[in-house]
């Protein structure tokens, strides 16, 4: 019988772990993972493990010297001035022991995802080891190795032949998936992110639209600091359904970096778990109307580990099993097993406490700023549909 | 930086016997908006562009039939004798030349002949390059007292903390003519140990920076 959603998971994707004070931090997932099984929303029966992706399936979206390097690092084997022409060993990817096995496998946990899909076995699939989508053809960038998400499109056109629209709410620009399929006009990638005026990467201006055959088919929606969860998500419904409308895709691949709430450390977009429930569920509206059903959501950023991305990541989940949006307390074991190791008071309940924080001057003129920012990344297809 | 160093060396050029046919033609085809016009000898004798010839031939709404705009000479629309830069010219000269004479394009001779082009596209690109916004990265502001040595301090927190830096620019501070502005890109993510090591040594961060809120 065909299943409505599975959740990609094994310990071994804990294994990517660049050192205990570094910001990137895959506990999230077992913290997630456990906040859904006391909550009672999953069974054992919807794990599946991932596997490793192989080299082949790497060198779909990857430089063959640079998975070398990465290898080697790994071992111990790489000299620090050789490995940061390649971005390993630097402050963001510091080497970290068996850094291309660990990476490998959360290429294929999202490998995993896309063929339980688009076999057929299940509607959606939910992969929260990958979403690494800074990482480049040939270098590592923004803790990220292996970019999953590329790779994982690539695969997509070469065994399944089909057209990929990959949606990115990440708080940092989805450069790297950006990158692999600028000049590709067969993929859609669509990235909502904080301006890069100070942020990380610094690229995702509207004005990158793709080059060559390629062109039009890179969208981007740099959104203000301070821009809060109404403008936020008012741009993210708008510009999801009218690029799907366009693009008309075959299956949608979101990377659902949880890094844009009010507590992360290293972004200013303001936002609250309202934005987390509402994503995933309008993404599942839209691959159902769309794409009969096929999506397939991967992890992303996410730096309050305990406060933001355990609730944030489990609206993917509850959405893709179609669970009613829960309200109210938090599982109390669930809260007493992990305070303990949290330097920050947890949050008890599954809504952010009201108010957040102290109200925005200037909120208007932010707003304003996001709603033309979004009419003018949309221009040239709304231009399209008037001329039809 | 020199001119040499970023000016397109394979220019595509006209006689002033060609028509302003040809001219158009050629910019389309290549895409460009600036055509340098050579006499026989190799050298610059006018400089012809888009605009220069969107004067000269009828609007495209426009119902005339006369075709002859079209034939007419580019010794007749160029504009002649025009300013010139040479290979050894500073970036920021031509940047300067650029600005005070609202030219959109330079050529570039040496020993009378033409050896390049350099426009304004180009000198833009090389100023993003100046900024490192063409790789990934993060950008920090921090305000400092306008006195010697104080780039030397900054950069202290920079050395101490093994961090790269990608690009620092220097701005007058709007504000407070006493302070200036360094904005610096970092090839880094995770801007916040720098952040606190600048603060821990009393400078002034602004990040983000944006009028009316503080963080």
């Amino acid at each position: 019988m065909k299943k409505d959603a599975v959740f990609i998971f094994s310990e071994e994707q804990l294994g990517y772990s660049f050192s205990d004070s570094h910001p990137f931090n895959q506990k999230r997932i077992l913290l997630t993972l456990d906040l859904l099984k006391k909550s009672g929303a999953i069974q054992d029966s919807d794990i599946i493990a991932p596997r490793m992706a192989t080299d082949e399936e790497l060198l779909l979206a990857h430089d063959k010297k640079f998975i070398e390097i990465v290898k080697k690092a790994g071992k111990g084997e790489l000299t620090e001035d050789i490995g940061s022409i390649y971005g390993i060993g630097t402050e963001d990817t510091p080497i970290f022991p068996n850094m291309h096995e660990a990476s490998a496998m959360l290429v294929g946990g999202t490998l995993t995802a896309v063929d339980e899909v688009m076999q057929g076995r299940s509607k959606y699939a939910l992969n929260l080891g990958g979403g690494l989508h800074h990482g480049f053809h040939g270098r590592a960038s923004g803790f990220c190795v292996y970019n999953d998400s590329s790779v994982a499109i690539k695969y997509l056109q070469k065994k399944y032949g089909a057209r990929v629209l990959y949606i990115d709410t990440d708080a940092h620009h989805g450069d790297g998936v950006q990158w692999s399929f600028y000049d590709d006009p067969t993929v859609c990638t669509l990235s909502i992110h904080e301006t890069g005026r100070y942020l990380f990467p610094g690229t995702g201006s509207i004005t990158e639209r793709g080059n060559g055959t390629g062109y039009g088919t890179s969208f981007n929606f740099p959104i203000d600091a301070f821009t809060e969860d109404e403008s936020f998500l008012s741009i993210y419904k708008t510009a999801i359904k009218e690029v799907t409308e366009f693009f008309k895709p075959d299956v949608i691949l979101t990377q659902n970096g949880a890094d844009a709430h009010y507590f992360d450390p290293l972004t200013h977009l303001y936002g609250t778990m309202d934005i987390y429930k509402e994503i995933p569920r309008v993404a599942r509206e839209i691959a159902e109307q769309y794409c009969e059903g096929r999506w397939i959501a991967v992890g992303g950023g996410g730096y309050d580990i305990w406060r933001v991305v355990p609730r944030a990541w489990a609206h993917i989940w509850l959405a893709m099993k179609n669970i009613p949006t829960p309200t109210g307390p938090l599982p109390e074991d669930w809260l007493s097993t992990w305070q303990e190791q949290s330097p920050v008071t947890l949050i008890p309940t599954w809504e952010d406490p009201v108010p957040l924080y102290e109200p925005i001057p200037r909120k208007d003129e932010i707003n304003e700023k996001n709603a033309q920012m979004l009419s003018r990344a949309l221009h040239m297809i709304r231009n399209e549909q008037i001329d039809k | 930086m020199l001119i040499e160093e970023i000016m397109i060396k394979d220019v595509l050029t006209l006689s002033p016997e060609n028509t302003v046919k040809d001219a158009l033609d050629a910019m389309r085809d290549k895409k460009i908006r600036h055509l340098p016009i050579l006499s026989i000898d190799g050298t610059v004798v006018g400089i012809v562009t888009d605009r220069d010839l969107k004067e000269v031939v009828p609007s495209s709404v426009s119902e005339t039939k006369d075709n002859s705009p079209y034939d007419t000479l580019l010794s007749e629309v160029m504009t002649k004798n025009p300013l010139t830069g040479h290979p050894m010219d500073f970036v920021e000269e031509a940047a300067v030349l650029f600005y005070d004479n609202k030219i959109g394009s330079l050529p570039i001779v040496s020993n009378k002949k033409l050896v390049g082009i350099i426009t304004e596209t180009d000198l833009l690109y090389k100023y993003i390059e100046l900024t490192g916004a063409h790789q990934p990265g993060s950008q920090i502001e921090v305000r400092v007292p306008n006195t010697p040595g104080i780039l030397f301090e900054v950069s202290k927190v920079f050395h101490e903390q093994k961090l790269n830096v990608l690009s620092v620019l220097v701005y007058p501070d709007k504000e407070n003519e006493a302070n200036k502005i360094l904005v610096i890109r970092i090839n880094s993510m995770n801007p916040l140990k720098i952040i606190k090591g600048l603060k821990v040594s009393g400078f002034e961060v602004l990040w983000p920076n944006v009028p009316g809120i503080d963080v």
